[in-house]
C-alpha cells in the first residue's frame, strides 16, 4: 500500500475533525459531574441515571419510536407500489407528471410540507396526535422509499418476471414470489431510510403534533431553549451509540455477505 | 419412400402442432412480423434463424404469450391461443439470460412451475429428481444459481422449462452465453434431450452452425418474413434466394444472364470473352433473364493445369490464402476482377503445399455443383 502524502493526511484529519469534534465534545460532557454544561467537574454517569427517571423524555422516546415504525412501514408499502407502477406500468396518461410529482417532496421545503399538512388536518377536523404525525411522516418519506426502490427496479431483469408468468404465476404471484424477494434489500434500505428520517424530523412533527403526543426531537428542542442540560447530552450520547452500532453492524453484515458470494462464485467456476 | 424418416411436413395428412395464419405484428410504424404463415409439427426441432431485428424473437414471444399479433391467428394443437395468457399456456420458454430465480436453489427453481400447478408434494419431488437426472445436475440440487457455472445454469434453465411437460418448448438463443466448446457439446445434449422427451422445440438463434446442427427444419427470416423453410441440407445445397445462399455459410455469387440449353440445363454468360458456364437448375429461367450462380467454395476444385473433363473451368491468380488447419480457402482473382473462393482439404503438410500467392491456377466445377438463383 502506498504511504499517504502529507497533503492527504492533513485534509483527512481536518475533514474528520470538522465532522466529529462537536459530537465528541457532546459525548465527553455527557459524563460531566457538574450541572453546568461547559465546565468540567469530574467524571460521572449520574445524568444517565436521571434520564431514566425522566418520564417526559421516556414518553417522547416511545412516541418517536412508534411514529417511526408505523410511518416507515406505511411509507415502504406505498413507496414500493408507486415505484413499481412508475417503472413497470408502461406508458399511461400523465406518467411523466406523476413521476415528477412523486419526487417533488424531496426538494420541497419542510416548512411548507408541515404547514400544508397542518392546514389539511385542521380543515378535515382531525385531532392532532400520534396518528397525524404518522400520516405526515409517511407523506414525506414515501418518496425517498420510492426513489430507492425504483432505482433497483430499473436494473431488475424483466425476464425473471416473464419466467414466473411462463411457469404459471398470475401477475400478483409473480410479484410476491419473484420480484419482491429479489428487490427485498432495496425495500429494506428504503424502510431504514424512512425510519431514520422519521426519527430525527423536527419541523414537520412540530407542525403536526398535538398536546397529547410529543416526539423526542421536539422535546429536546424545547428543553434546549430553556438551557442545555447534561441530561440532554446523555440522551444524545445514547442516540449516537445506537446509530453507530447500527451502522457498523449493517456494514459488517454486508461485507460478510459480499465476501461469501464472491467465494461461492469462485468455487462455482472451479467446479 | 423411406417411411422411417421424420418428415411430417411432407405428409399431407399430418396436422401441425402450431399454425400461424397470416400473422402480422406492428409496433407503431415498424412491422416486426409481416403477413407470415407457417406450420410447425409435433416432435420437430424447429430453428428460427436470422440477423438481429428480423422478427424471430417477436415470433417466439407471440408463442409464449408475451406479445399478441396485430393481425392473423396462431393455433396451438387446433386451438386459437390469442386469448390465453402466458401462465395458462402449455408452452414453456427458456430465456436467453436463463432468468433463474436467484433467491431459490436449483431444486426450488425446477419445482417452481410444478408448485403453481398444485401438484402433490411427493409428485413434485419425483419430477424434480427426474429432471435433475436428465440434465445431470443431481449434485447441485441444493446450490443457488450463483454457486454453479454457466453451463450448469443453462441446464437448470432447461430442466425448469421442461419440468411441466410443455407441448412446446421455446428456446431463445439458449447457448449464446456459453463458450464455443461447451456450446458444441450442449448442442448434442439438447438434441438428445429433445429426442428423449419427445417435446416440440422451437429455437431462436442467429448462429447458423447451431441451427444446422440441432434443427430438423430451419426457417431463415429477414425483415419479418420467412425467406425459406427447409431441412438443413436443403437450405445449404438448394437455397431459394441469394439472401439465403449468402446468409448460410460461405458462397461465391457470379452474376450473368441465363440461356436455356436443354431441359433444366442452362448456359450462363457472365463475362465478355469468357465461355458461358454450364449449370443445371430446377428453377426455370427464360432466355436472357438475369440470374446469379451460387456455388459453395468446397465445390470448386483448384489445380495447376486445366482439367480435361470439367464442365466449367476458369483461370485466375491466387490473391490470398486463409489457412484454417484442416482446410485452406484460396481467394482467386479472375482476369475479370471477380474473386472466387475455393476450398481444399490440407491433405499434405503446409510446407509441401502445391500453391502459393501469385500462382496462376485453374478453378473448375461441375454443372450440378451450383444453383442458379433469380435476383
Amino acid at each position: 500500500m502506498n504511504r499517504m502524502s502529507w497533503f492527504n493526511a492533513v485534509s483527512l484529519t481536518l475533514g474528520f475533525a470538522f465532522l466529529y469534534i462537536p459530537m465528541v465534545i457532546l459525548v465527553i460532557f455527557s459524563f460531566n459531574e457538574s450541572k453546568l454544561v461547559t465546565v468540567w467537574a469530574g467524571f460521572s454517569t449520574k445524568w444517565y441515571g436521571e434520564l431514566l427517571q425522566n418520564d417526559a423524555f421516556l414518553n417522547a422516546a416511545w412516541v418517536t419510536l412508534k411514529v417511526a415504525v408505523f410511518s416507515s412501514t406505511l411509507a415502504t408499502v406505498l413507496g414500493t407500489i408507486a415505484a413499481y407502477v412508475l417503472v413497470r406500468g408502461g406508458r399511461f396518461m400523465g406518467r411523466t407528471l406523476f413521476s415528477g410529482m412523486i419526487y417533488a417532496p424531496l426538494v420541497m421545503p419542510e416548512v411548507i410540507t408541515g404547514l400544508s399538512l397542518l392546514l389539511l388536518f385542521i380543515g378535515i377536523g382531525l385531532d392532532r396526535g400520534v396518528f397525524t404525525i404518522v400520516l405526515a411522516h409517511t407523506t414525506f418519506s414515501m418518496c425517498y422509499v420510492s426513489v430507492v426502490v425504483s432505482s433497483r427496479l430499473v436494473t431488475f431483469d424483466r425476464s425473471l418476471e416473464e419466467a414466473a408468468l411462463d411457469l404459471g404465476c398470475s401477475a400478483s404471484e409473480a410479484f410476491r414470489l419473484v420480484t419482491l424477494p429479489i428487490i427485498a434489500p432495496a425495500v429494506i434500505s428504503g424502510w431504514l431510510l424512512a425510519f431514520t428520517l422519521s426519527l430525527d424530523d423536527l419541523v414537520i412533527a412540530s407542525f403536526t403534533s398535538g398536546p397529547s403526543a410529543t416526539t423526542l426531537p421536539i422535546k429536546i428542542f424545547s428543553a434546549v431553549r430553556l438551557g442545555v442540560s447534561p441530561e440532554i447530552n446523555a440522551l444524545s450520547t445514547i442516540m449516537i451509540s445506537i446509530v453507530t452500532v447500527g451502522v457498523i453492524t449493517a456494514s459488517l453484515v454486508t461485507k460478510h455477505q459480499v465476501a461469501k458470494q464472491k467465494r461461492e462464485e469462485m468455487e462455482a467456476v472451479r467446479s | 419412400m423411406n417411411t422411417s424418416a421424420f418428415e411430417p411436413w411432407n405428409d399431407p395428412e399430418a396436422k401441425p402442432l402450431i399454425h400461424f395464419q397470416n400473422v402480422t405484428k406492428r409496433y407503431g410504424e415498424f412491422t416486426a412480423i409481416d403477413n407470415l404463415t407457417i406450420d410447425i409439427y409435433e416432435r420437430e426441432f424447429y430453428a428460427l434463424l436470422g440477423p438481429s431485428g428480423c422478427g424471430k424473437t417477436t415470433l417466439m414471444r407471440m408463442l409464449a404469450g408475451f406479445e399478441t399479433p396485430t393481425e392473423g391467428t396462431i393455433h396451438l394443437a387446433g386451438q386459437d391461443i390469442a386469448p390465453v395468457p402466458p401462465n395458462k399456456r402449455a408452452v414453456n420458454m427458456m430465456f436467453q439470460s436463463y432468468a433463474l430465480f436467484p433467491h431459490l436453489s436449483v431444486w426450488e427453481n425446477i419445482a417452481f412451475g410444478l408448485k403453481r400447478e398444485k401438484m402433490p408434494k411427493h409428485d413434485i419431488g419425483d419430477r424434480v429428481e427426474e429432471m435433475l437426472r436428465l440434465t445431470r445436475l443431481e449434485k447441485f440440487a441444493r446450490r443457488k444459481p450463483h454457486q454453479i457455472s454457466g453451463g450448469q445454469r443453462q441446464r437448470v434453465a432447461l430442466a425448469r422449462s421442461l419440468a411441466k411437460h410443455p407441448k412446446l418448448l421455446l428456446l431463445d438463443e439458449p447457448l449464446g452465453a456459453l463458450d464455443k466448446k461447451l456450446r458444441q457439446e450442449t448442442q448434442f445434449e439438447l438434441m438428445d434431450i429433445q429426442e428423449k422427451t419427445g417435446t416440440t422445440f422451437v429455437i431462436v438463434t442467429h448462429d447458423q452452425e447451431e441451427a444446422m446442427t440441432v434443427a430438423s427444419r430451419v426457417a431463415v427470416m429477414d425483415h419479418g418474413k420467412i425467406i425459406q423453410v427447409a431441412t438443413p441440407d436443403r437450405i445449404y445445397e438448394t437455397p431459394n434466394s441469394v439472401y439465403v445462399a449468402d446468409f448460410i455459410g460461405d458462397v461465391n455469387l457470379i452474376e450473368g444472364t441465363a440461356k436455356p440449353n436443354g431441359s433444366d440445363v442452362y448456359a450462363m454468360s457472365w463475362h465478355e470473352g469468357h465461355a458461358p458456364l454450364a449449370v443445371q437448375s430446377p428453377n426455370g429461367f427464360s432466355d436472357g433473364q438475369k440470374c446469379h450462380l451460387a456455388i459453395r467454395p468446397e465445390k470448386v476444385s483448384i489445380s495447376a493445369d486445366k482439367p480435361e473433363t470439367a464442365d466449367n473451368a476458369v483461370q485466375g491468380k491466387i490473391l490470398d490464402i486463409a489457412y484454417l488447419g484442416n482446410i485452406s480457402t484460396y481467394h482467386v482473382e479472375l482476369p475479370t476482377g471477380a474473386v472466387i473462393k475455393a476450398q481444399a482439404a490440407n491433405t499434405r503438410r503446409i510446407a509441401r503445399r502445391a500453391f502459393t500467392w501469385e500462382d496462376t491456377v485453374w478453378l473448375s466445377w461441375t454443372a450440378t455443383a451450383g444453383v442458379l438463383l433469380a435476383e
